[in-house]
């Protein structure tokens, strides 16, 4: 499958690695929830390494969808929380997407 | 509940996956969605050159800070020279304040430099995959009856969308960057009374124009000193306070 790591590009990893980043976004969404903000970097990290170690990068002219996307490795507390609670934390490119 | 990785991937999904609906001519909506993509590109890049400008500004403001700093403890040891530590003590606690948010202008500066060399990839993979689709979309028209074509279009047309959305949200959090930073360096234009630094004559500043006075005033007593001792053999100056050199 595609993984996006954001600010960083996609990578194709086996599928076999799916049950661990989910497990992985679990312990992130904790973090979260904890407001822990060291758990939720540590947490990215892990996530973006394993796909880094477990994948290979797209070539940039690759047009492929994700199957998933993993936001910034630096993201902080407030922006995680925007992130799970509404949809502002992408924004709009002016006018509809291609 | 979703995490972080589920729920992007739903939003980022759900954004994207529009102009497969009202798509009808599978002909129309490649040429039309190429069109957007370059309109977006543009967007992209005028982003980044905001980005860059604000950098490019803060980086003058922030030497024009240190002078601050610089300025201040040369008034500190004015102020001391002229036995008012009243005044230096007041001169070395803007200091202090100065150089705090100096400081964190500094770390921030880091960590957008690291933001914007991901934003520069991340346009240029962008760039790469726009003119992918223009490849792409001639080779679609030719060769894929309609109803392939639009499975086609919508997967290329996703992915895109996808890249749009990375850059795009780097670009705002690079801005937000750039905002914080700005923020910081008014703090410190409040805390050094802008323009005082500009105009060395300027009469803003209560340092400045305390220690002005002061100069002032022990110029008058050397002036004074002078013409007593010219007049003849009388009082020997001896209240000199501001005496210095």
């Amino acid at each position: 499958m595609i993984v996006r790591l954001m600010g960083e590009g996609q990578f194709e990893v086996d599928d076999d690695l799916r049950a661990r980043l989910d497990a992985l976004d679990d312990d992130v969404a904790r973090a979260v929830e904890a407001g822990d903000e060291r758990a939720l970097w540590s947490g990215l990290q892990e996530l973006a390494e394993a796909v880094r170690s477990g994948g290979a990068k797209l070539a940039d002219e690759d047009l492929r969808p994700s199957d998933a996307i993993i936001p910034p490795e630096d993201l902080s507390l407030d922006e995680a929380r925007e992130l799970l609670t509404n949809e502002g934390f992408i924004p709009d490119i002016e006018g509809d997407a291609a | 509940m979703p995490g972080l990785m589920g729920r992007l991937t739903l939003i980022v999904k759900a954004k994207f996956s529009k102009a497969l609906d009202k798509a009808e001519n599978p002909n129309e909506t490649l040429d039309y969605s190429y069109e957007e993509q370059l309109r977006q590109l543009q967007n992209v890049k005028r982003g980044i050159a905001d980005v860059t400008t604000a950098k490019k500004r803060l980086e003058i403001q922030y030497t024009g800070m240190q002078q601050q700093v610089e300025k201040l403890d040369g008034q500190a040891r004015d102020a001391l020279k002229a036995n008012r530590e009243d005044l230096a003590r007041e001169a070395l606690t803007r200091k202090a304040a100065v150089q705090a948010q100096l400081d964190g202008i500094m770390q921030q500066g880091q960590q957008l430099e690291a933001q914007q060399q991901k934003l520069i990839e991340g346009e240029k993979t962008l760039s790469a995959k726009v003119e992918a689709f223009r490849t792409q979309k001639e080779v679609i028209k030719a060769q894929y009856s309609a109803a392939e074509a639009q499975v086609r279009i919508g997967e290329a047309a996703t992915g895109i969308g996808e890249q749009m959305a990375d850059v795009g949200l780097a670009v705002q959090r690079a801005k937000d960057k750039t905002e914080q930073m700005q923020a910081r360096a008014s703090a410190i234009d409040e805390l050094t009374t802008s323009g005082a630094l500009d105009d060395l004559t300027s009469s803003g500043d209560d340092i400045d124009r305390q220690l002005s006075q002061i100069s002032q005033g022990s110029q008058v007593d050397d002036e004074l000193a002078k013409m007593k001792a010219e007049l003849g053999p009388g009082e020997a100056p001896q209240q000199i306070e501001g005496e210095t050199k």
